[in-house]
């Protein structure tokens, strides 16, 4: 393949070598200083005098006899108590995605084998919803709440993020099922099935493709979801994100930084670890609005 | 697809949007015209072995019952949108007789909450919509160009700032720029001022801020233009080299057209999630600096007394600019699905 013609000058192979370059430092290397960070003390991670401290870890063998300390980390999980909004963040994104997928799946078939016109107006309504910012729904909930005595727990904020996800499952999902022919299911119902169990036995096997994808999708959703899950959980509720949002509140004290650090650190791991092996399923996700739309 | 069985599949995802997105917006709108009662003053005359004097006390009673019997407030038509911290019709009246020319005036309407949070808003949409396209369109030819195995990995760590959290990602950032962080030592090194410091200063936390949108979107567009790259027709680039296209014109007239219509999807996209900036104003705390309206509601909701009215009629107004923002979409979705 590789012509002559198609070889580039050399300048522009460096100029696209830098950029790369340039590029990964910006991407990742913030990720890796805080991961490196997060074991020192706080006057290494951020140091006034001298900025190689944090490398050195100077003032963490000063204080704590070695170069590295996992302090942040037992201050954030153990006397935080960051154990319990990881709990929280687990029910949460367990019950969301799971929840979000029985509906999506159900909706999206149904739109995708639709040939009616009002199956597009249903998804051009979802757009619009999707289009909502969701914190401006917020005030609309916060009065309810308070008069059913909701407010608080984990269940109403599951099933607001269920809410909150629908319109974007069903759009996904439905692009997805316009991807498997129609002849299966209908084959099964000229064979007998009714439409429910054409859906069960002949769609259900072959849709996990998009339903993983979607799910992933999701689960970035509720778990990432800043906005709601601060205004509608209480303090005992809170997930993983509200939770270093409110070691922010007392950073004055010295250490809570290095609580914030290290629990930031323990967030991200799980998305690292969700990108290493789902890589390719983001990558289809995020291009599948592209693509078809 | 009978209307029957369309109608069971649909049901519940129906219901959950019904409930918790219409409503709520309904709800949303209807609070943004009430205000919560007044109290009920009454006056009492106290007489004393000196003469009487009248004072005024709270009717607890009164109040409690008004509050029962419309717990919705008191009717306000539009009163709160016109109030000072939302469209403020009175003061920009006054400013505008006031000021002197058209950049005093937009300077004083910065002064004025909403119109600070919309200008931070609809600054930040115009500046890292096209900055995101523009760096998103370069890493992808970039990573393109790289070897093949390079490739997986370079996405991997591509991915990595728009997958993560926004919040925790604004945060990542917001530690290294600090003056006692990496970066932000780097900054004093550059400028050549030991006291520099992004916190302090309007101008440097508003490029912070930007320079963190772009950051976290870039990756996506460059995840969809390289997308794009990769179906862009081989034989078509083969018949522009056989006529003599140079790579320039090769990039101009073939790859370009290609990725036209995967442009309009990345900024439409982009557009909606920028306007609704939030999360890096809590990370970088830059609240004194720069608010946006997602913020706003966000304060008014969360402070120590929750002004919902006020949040309200803000969400209202933010949802009209989404509306405005969004109308190409709607637009281009009728048509593209519409038809089919």
């Amino acid at each position: 393949m590789a012509s002559k013609a198609q070889q580039r000058p050399l300048a522009l192979q460096i100029v696209l070598l830098i950029t790369l370059v340039v590029w990964m430092a910006a991407a990742a290397f913030p990720f890796f200083w805080t991961l490196w960070g997060s074991f020192k003390v706080e006057a290494d991670f951020f140091s006034l005098a001298d900025w190689t401290n944090a490398l050195t870890g100077r003032m963490t063998s000063m204080e704590t006899g070695e170069a590295f300390t996992a302090q942040g980390y037992y201050g954030a999980w153990i006397q935080e108590e960051f154990w319990r909004a990881t709990l929280n963040s687990v029910l949460v994104c367990l019950f969301v995605v799971t929840i979000s997928l029985t509906l999506g799946t159900l909706g999206g078939y149904a739109l995708a084998r639709s040939t009616y016109r009002y199956a597009f107006w249903f998804l051009l309504i979802a757009l619009i919803f999707r289009a909502m910012p969701p914190i401006t729904l917020v005030s609309g909930y916060l009065p309810v709440f308070f008069e059913w005595n909701v407010w608080g727990y984990l269940p109403t904020a599951i099933i607001v993020l269920v809410a909150i996800n629908q319109p974007f499952t069903l759009w996904m999902l439905h692009s997805f099922f316009k991807n498997i022919p129609q002849d299966l299911d209908e084959s099964a119902m000229v064979d007998g099935c009714t439409r429910f169990q054409a859906f069960r036995h002949v769609i259900i096997p072959v849709m996990w493709p998009g339903v993983i994808t979607t799910g992933l999708f999701s689960f970035l959703l509720a778990y990432n979801d800043f906005a709601v899950t601060a205004m509608i959980l209480d303090k005992q509720n809170q997930t993983m994100v509200p939770k270093i949002a409110s070691f922010l509140g007392t950073t004055q004290t010295k250490g809570n930084v290095m609580f914030a650090v290290a629990a930031v650190v323990s967030t991200t791991a799980p998305l690292f670890l969700l990108i290493m092996f789902f890589q390719r399923q983001i990558v289809s996700g995020l291009t599948a609005g592209a693509v078809k739309g | 697809m009978k209307h029957s069985a369309f109608f069971w599949f649909v049901l519940p995802s129906a219901i959950a949007m019904l409930l918790f997105i219409f409503f709520p917006i309904v709800s949303v709108v209807i609070q943004s015209v009430h205000v919560a009662h007044e109290q009920v003053i009454v006056e009492v005359e106290n007489c004393g072995p000196f003469g009487c004097t009248t004072a005024t006390a709270i009717d607890q009673e009164a109040t409690a019952a008004l509050r029962a019997e419309q717990p919705l407030g008191r009717f306000a038509g539009l009163e709160i949108y016109k109030d000072r911290n939302h469209l403020a019709v009175t003061q920009v009246g006054q400013l505008w007789d006031q000021s002197t020319g058209i950049g005093d005036f937009i300077g004083k309407l910065m002064n004025l909450p909403f119109y600070k949070a919309l200008g931070f808003t609809l600054t930040y949409t115009f500046v890292v919509t096209p900055l995101t396209i523009l760096f998103g369109f370069v890493i992808a030819v970039a990573v393109n160009s790289a070897a093949r195995v390079l490739r997986g990995p370079l996405i991997f760590f591509s991915l990595l700032p728009n997958i993560v959290t926004p919040l925790i990602g604004g945060l990542i950032l917001f530690w290294m720029v600090d003056a006692r962080g990496v970066i932000g030592t780097a900054l004093r090194w550059l400028a050549d001022d030991p006291s520099l410091s992004v916190k302090a200063d309007t101008g440097l936390m508003w490029i912070m801020l930007m320079v963190y949108g772009v950051w976290h979107s870039a990756p996506f567009a460059f995840i969809v233009y390289y997308a794009g790259l990769q179906t862009v027709n081989t034989d078509t680039l083969e018949a522009a080299r056989i006529d003599g296209a140079s790579r320039w014109q090769q990039i101009r007239h073939v790859v370009i057209p290609h990725l036209l219509p995967l442009t309009t999807f990345i900024a439409l996209i982009q557009l909606m999630d920028n306007f609704r900036v939030f999360e890096p104003i809590i990370s970088f705390n830059a609240s004194a600096h720069a608010t946006s309206l997602s913020w706003a509601i966000y304060n008014d909701l969360g402070g120590e007394t929750q002004q919902l009215t006020s949040a309200a009629a803000t969400s209202v107004l933010t949802v009209i600019g989404v509306a405005i923002l969004l109308s190409p979409v709607l637009v281009r979705t009728y048509r593209s699905y519409g038809k089919a």
